[in-house]
Protein backbone atom coordinates (compact mmCIF):
# COMPACT_ATOMS: atom_id res chain seq x y z
CA UNK A 1 0.00 0.00 0.00
CA UNK A 2 1.21 3.71 -0.84
CA UNK A 3 1.74 6.00 2.37
CA UNK A 4 2.02 9.52 2.42
CA UNK A 5 4.45 10.57 5.45
CA UNK A 6 4.63 14.60 6.31
CA UNK A 7 8.36 15.45 7.59
CA UNK A 8 9.01 18.45 9.79
CA UNK A 9 12.61 20.61 11.21
CA UNK A 10 15.24 18.46 10.17
CA UNK A 11 13.18 15.32 8.90
CA UNK A 12 12.25 18.03 5.86
CA UNK A 13 15.81 18.65 5.17
CA UNK A 14 17.00 15.15 5.34
CA UNK A 15 14.37 13.88 2.76
CA UNK A 16 14.72 16.95 0.96
CA UNK A 17 10.82 17.96 1.09
CA UNK A 18 8.00 17.89 3.34
CA UNK A 19 6.07 14.71 2.12
CA UNK A 20 7.21 11.97 1.19
CA UNK A 21 4.89 9.13 -0.77
CA UNK A 22 6.38 5.59 -0.20
CA UNK A 23 5.04 2.17 -1.23
CA UNK A 24 5.09 -0.36 2.29
CA UNK A 25 3.46 -3.92 2.53
CA UNK A 26 0.51 -4.76 4.41
CA UNK A 27 1.14 -5.11 8.23
CA UNK A 28 4.01 -2.63 8.15
CA UNK A 29 4.66 -1.74 11.89
CA UNK A 30 6.30 1.63 12.87
CA UNK A 31 9.97 0.41 13.76
CA UNK A 32 9.62 -1.70 10.17
CA UNK A 33 8.92 1.85 8.84
CA UNK A 34 11.76 3.88 11.07
CA UNK A 35 14.12 1.23 9.02
CA UNK A 36 13.14 2.02 5.67
CA UNK A 37 13.39 5.58 6.27
CA UNK A 38 17.34 4.91 7.82
CA UNK A 39 17.83 2.57 5.21
CA UNK A 40 16.67 4.87 2.81
CA UNK A 41 18.37 8.25 3.93
CA UNK A 42 20.93 7.20 6.04
CA UNK A 43 21.24 10.66 7.70
CA UNK A 44 18.15 9.32 10.21
CA UNK A 45 20.61 7.59 11.91
CA UNK A 46 22.43 10.82 13.05
CA UNK A 47 19.51 11.83 14.94
CA UNK A 48 19.15 11.94 18.11
CA UNK A 49 15.90 10.09 18.13
CA UNK A 50 13.41 9.61 15.47
CA UNK A 51 10.01 8.95 16.69
CA UNK A 52 6.61 8.59 14.45
CA UNK A 53 3.42 9.97 14.67
CA UNK A 54 0.40 8.60 13.69
CA UNK A 55 -3.02 10.31 13.92
CA UNK A 56 -0.99 13.18 15.99
CA UNK A 57 -0.10 10.52 18.88
CA UNK A 58 3.23 9.14 19.16
CA UNK A 59 3.45 5.20 18.71
CA UNK A 60 5.50 2.66 19.84
CA UNK A 61 7.76 0.27 16.77
CA UNK A 62 4.93 -2.59 17.50
CA UNK A 63 1.96 -0.61 16.04
CA UNK A 64 0.44 -1.36 12.92
CA UNK A 65 0.37 1.19 9.91
CA UNK A 66 -2.80 1.76 7.79
CA UNK A 67 -3.30 3.49 4.23
CA UNK A 68 -5.32 6.08 5.73
CA UNK A 69 -2.94 7.16 8.94
CA UNK A 70 -1.87 10.55 9.23
CA UNK A 71 2.16 9.12 9.52
CA UNK A 72 4.71 12.02 10.45
CA UNK A 73 8.22 11.99 11.09
CA UNK A 74 9.08 13.59 14.25
CA UNK A 75 12.70 14.39 14.87
CA UNK A 76 14.28 15.31 18.28
CA UNK A 77 11.84 18.09 19.39
CA UNK A 78 13.35 21.24 20.64
CA UNK A 79 10.42 23.57 21.32
CA UNK A 80 10.03 26.33 24.49
CA UNK B 1 -9.90 25.01 33.53
CA UNK B 2 -6.58 25.08 30.82
CA UNK B 3 -5.90 27.49 27.85
CA UNK B 4 -3.88 26.41 25.07
CA UNK B 5 -2.32 28.88 22.00
CA UNK B 6 -0.13 28.37 19.43
CA UNK B 7 0.28 31.77 17.61
CA UNK B 8 2.43 33.04 14.88
CA UNK B 9 2.12 36.75 16.75
CA UNK B 10 3.81 37.75 19.73
CA UNK B 11 2.35 36.48 23.09
CA UNK B 12 2.23 38.23 26.35
CA UNK B 13 2.48 37.06 29.74
CA UNK B 14 -0.49 39.23 31.22
CA UNK B 15 -2.75 37.17 28.65
CA UNK B 16 -1.28 34.17 30.67
CA UNK B 17 -1.73 35.54 33.97
CA UNK B 18 -5.16 37.31 33.79
CA UNK B 19 -6.19 33.43 32.53
CA UNK B 20 -5.15 31.49 35.22
CA UNK B 21 -5.95 34.27 37.99
CA UNK B 22 -8.74 33.00 40.46
CA UNK B 23 -9.84 34.17 44.01
CA UNK B 24 -9.82 30.46 44.81
CA UNK B 25 -5.67 30.07 44.60
CA UNK B 26 -2.88 31.43 46.87
CA UNK B 27 -0.40 32.23 43.91
CA UNK B 28 0.73 31.48 40.43
CA UNK B 29 3.98 30.74 38.68
CA UNK B 30 4.66 32.07 35.01
CA UNK B 31 7.80 31.15 33.02
CA UNK B 32 8.93 33.25 30.27
CA UNK B 33 11.07 31.71 27.80
CA UNK B 34 12.69 33.94 25.32
CA UNK B 35 15.32 33.96 22.80
CA UNK B 36 18.44 33.73 23.38
CA UNK B 37 21.82 35.92 21.73
CA UNK B 38 24.10 32.81 22.11
CA UNK B 39 24.59 29.34 22.15
CA UNK B 40 27.96 28.46 22.89
CA UNK B 41 29.62 31.64 22.17
CA UNK B 42 27.94 31.81 18.92
CA UNK B 43 26.21 34.95 18.33
CA UNK B 44 22.37 33.57 17.17
CA UNK B 45 20.47 36.76 15.29
CA UNK B 46 17.59 35.22 14.59
CA UNK B 47 15.67 31.65 16.16
CA UNK B 48 12.39 29.96 13.67
CA UNK B 49 9.93 28.09 15.60
CA UNK B 50 8.02 25.04 13.29
CA UNK B 51 5.73 22.76 14.49
CA UNK B 52 3.16 20.10 13.82
CA UNK B 53 0.30 22.50 15.05
CA UNK B 54 -2.16 19.87 16.10
CA UNK B 55 -0.27 17.65 17.61
CA UNK B 56 1.41 20.58 19.34
CA UNK B 57 -2.03 21.57 20.77
CA UNK B 58 -2.82 18.08 21.82
CA UNK B 59 0.40 17.45 23.82
CA UNK B 60 0.43 20.84 25.26
CA UNK B 61 -3.06 19.88 26.43
CA UNK B 62 -2.04 16.14 27.61
CA UNK B 63 0.98 18.06 29.63
CA UNK B 64 -1.42 20.81 31.21
CA UNK B 65 -3.69 17.65 32.27
CA UNK B 66 -1.47 15.58 33.40
CA UNK B 67 -0.16 18.59 35.67
CA UNK B 68 -3.32 19.73 36.89
CA UNK B 69 -4.01 15.74 38.29
CA UNK B 70 -0.95 15.59 39.96
CA UNK B 71 -0.75 19.38 41.58
CA UNK B 72 -4.44 19.82 41.81
CA UNK B 73 -4.24 23.04 39.53
CA UNK B 74 -6.94 25.08 39.41
CA UNK B 75 -5.74 26.88 36.01
CA UNK B 76 -2.49 26.26 33.47
CA UNK B 77 -2.20 28.18 30.21
CA UNK B 78 0.36 27.37 27.38
CA UNK B 79 1.22 30.01 24.63
CA UNK B 80 3.98 29.33 22.11
CA UNK B 81 4.50 31.02 19.79
CA UNK B 82 5.91 29.83 16.22
CA UNK B 83 7.58 31.57 13.14
CA UNK B 84 10.06 33.89 12.90
CA UNK B 85 11.64 35.30 16.13
CA UNK B 86 14.19 38.19 16.89
CA UNK B 87 16.38 38.21 19.85
CA UNK B 88 14.35 39.00 23.43
CA UNK B 89 10.85 37.80 22.25
CA UNK B 90 8.88 35.60 24.10
CA UNK B 91 9.00 31.83 22.59
CA UNK B 92 6.98 30.23 25.48
CA UNK B 93 5.12 31.52 28.11
CA UNK B 94 3.39 29.16 30.76
CA UNK B 95 0.93 30.24 33.92
CA UNK B 96 0.17 28.03 36.83
CA UNK B 97 -2.08 28.32 39.45
CA UNK B 98 -2.63 26.81 42.28
CA UNK B 99 -4.18 27.11 46.47
CA UNK B 100 -0.36 26.77 47.90
CA UNK B 101 2.49 28.42 45.96
CA UNK B 102 4.98 24.98 46.13
CA UNK B 103 2.23 23.19 43.71
CA UNK B 104 2.39 26.12 41.31
CA UNK B 105 6.55 25.95 40.98
CA UNK B 106 6.48 21.94 40.22
CA UNK B 107 3.60 22.30 38.42
CA UNK B 108 4.93 24.93 35.95
CA UNK B 109 8.28 23.20 35.79
CA UNK B 110 6.93 19.79 34.85
CA UNK B 111 5.47 21.47 32.10
CA UNK B 112 7.94 23.74 31.23
CA UNK B 113 10.24 20.44 30.86
CA UNK B 114 7.65 18.21 29.45
CA UNK B 115 7.20 20.39 26.45
CA UNK B 116 10.78 20.40 25.44
CA UNK B 117 10.69 16.56 25.57
CA UNK B 118 7.25 15.78 23.73
CA UNK B 119 5.66 18.95 21.78
CA UNK B 120 6.16 18.72 18.06
CA UNK B 121 7.97 21.97 17.95
CA UNK B 122 11.13 22.84 16.19
CA UNK B 123 13.55 25.43 16.72
CA UNK B 124 16.40 26.52 14.33
CA UNK B 125 19.04 28.63 15.15
CA UNK B 126 20.69 31.20 12.32
CA UNK B 127 23.65 32.27 13.16
CA UNK B 128 26.35 35.07 11.25
CA UNK B 129 27.62 31.91 8.87
CA UNK B 130 24.84 29.23 8.84
CA UNK B 131 21.54 27.84 10.70
CA UNK B 132 21.30 24.35 12.63
CA UNK B 133 18.23 22.39 13.82
CA UNK B 134 18.16 22.59 17.67
CA UNK B 135 19.19 19.82 19.67
CA UNK B 136 18.60 17.39 16.09
CA UNK B 137 21.98 15.28 17.12
CA UNK B 138 23.78 14.20 19.56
Amino acid sequence: MKINILAFGIAKDIINSSTLGIEISEGTTVGQLKKQLTSQFPDFEKLRSLSIAVNQEYQEDDFLLNEKDEIVIIPPVSGG
Amino acid sequence: MIDIQLKDSPIHPQDCIDFVADDGTGGSTVFVGTVRNQTKGKTVIRLEFESYAPMAISEMQKIAEQAQEKWSCKKISIHHRVGVLAIGEIAVIIAVATPHRKAAFEACEYCIDTLKETVPIWKKEFFEDGEVWVAAHP
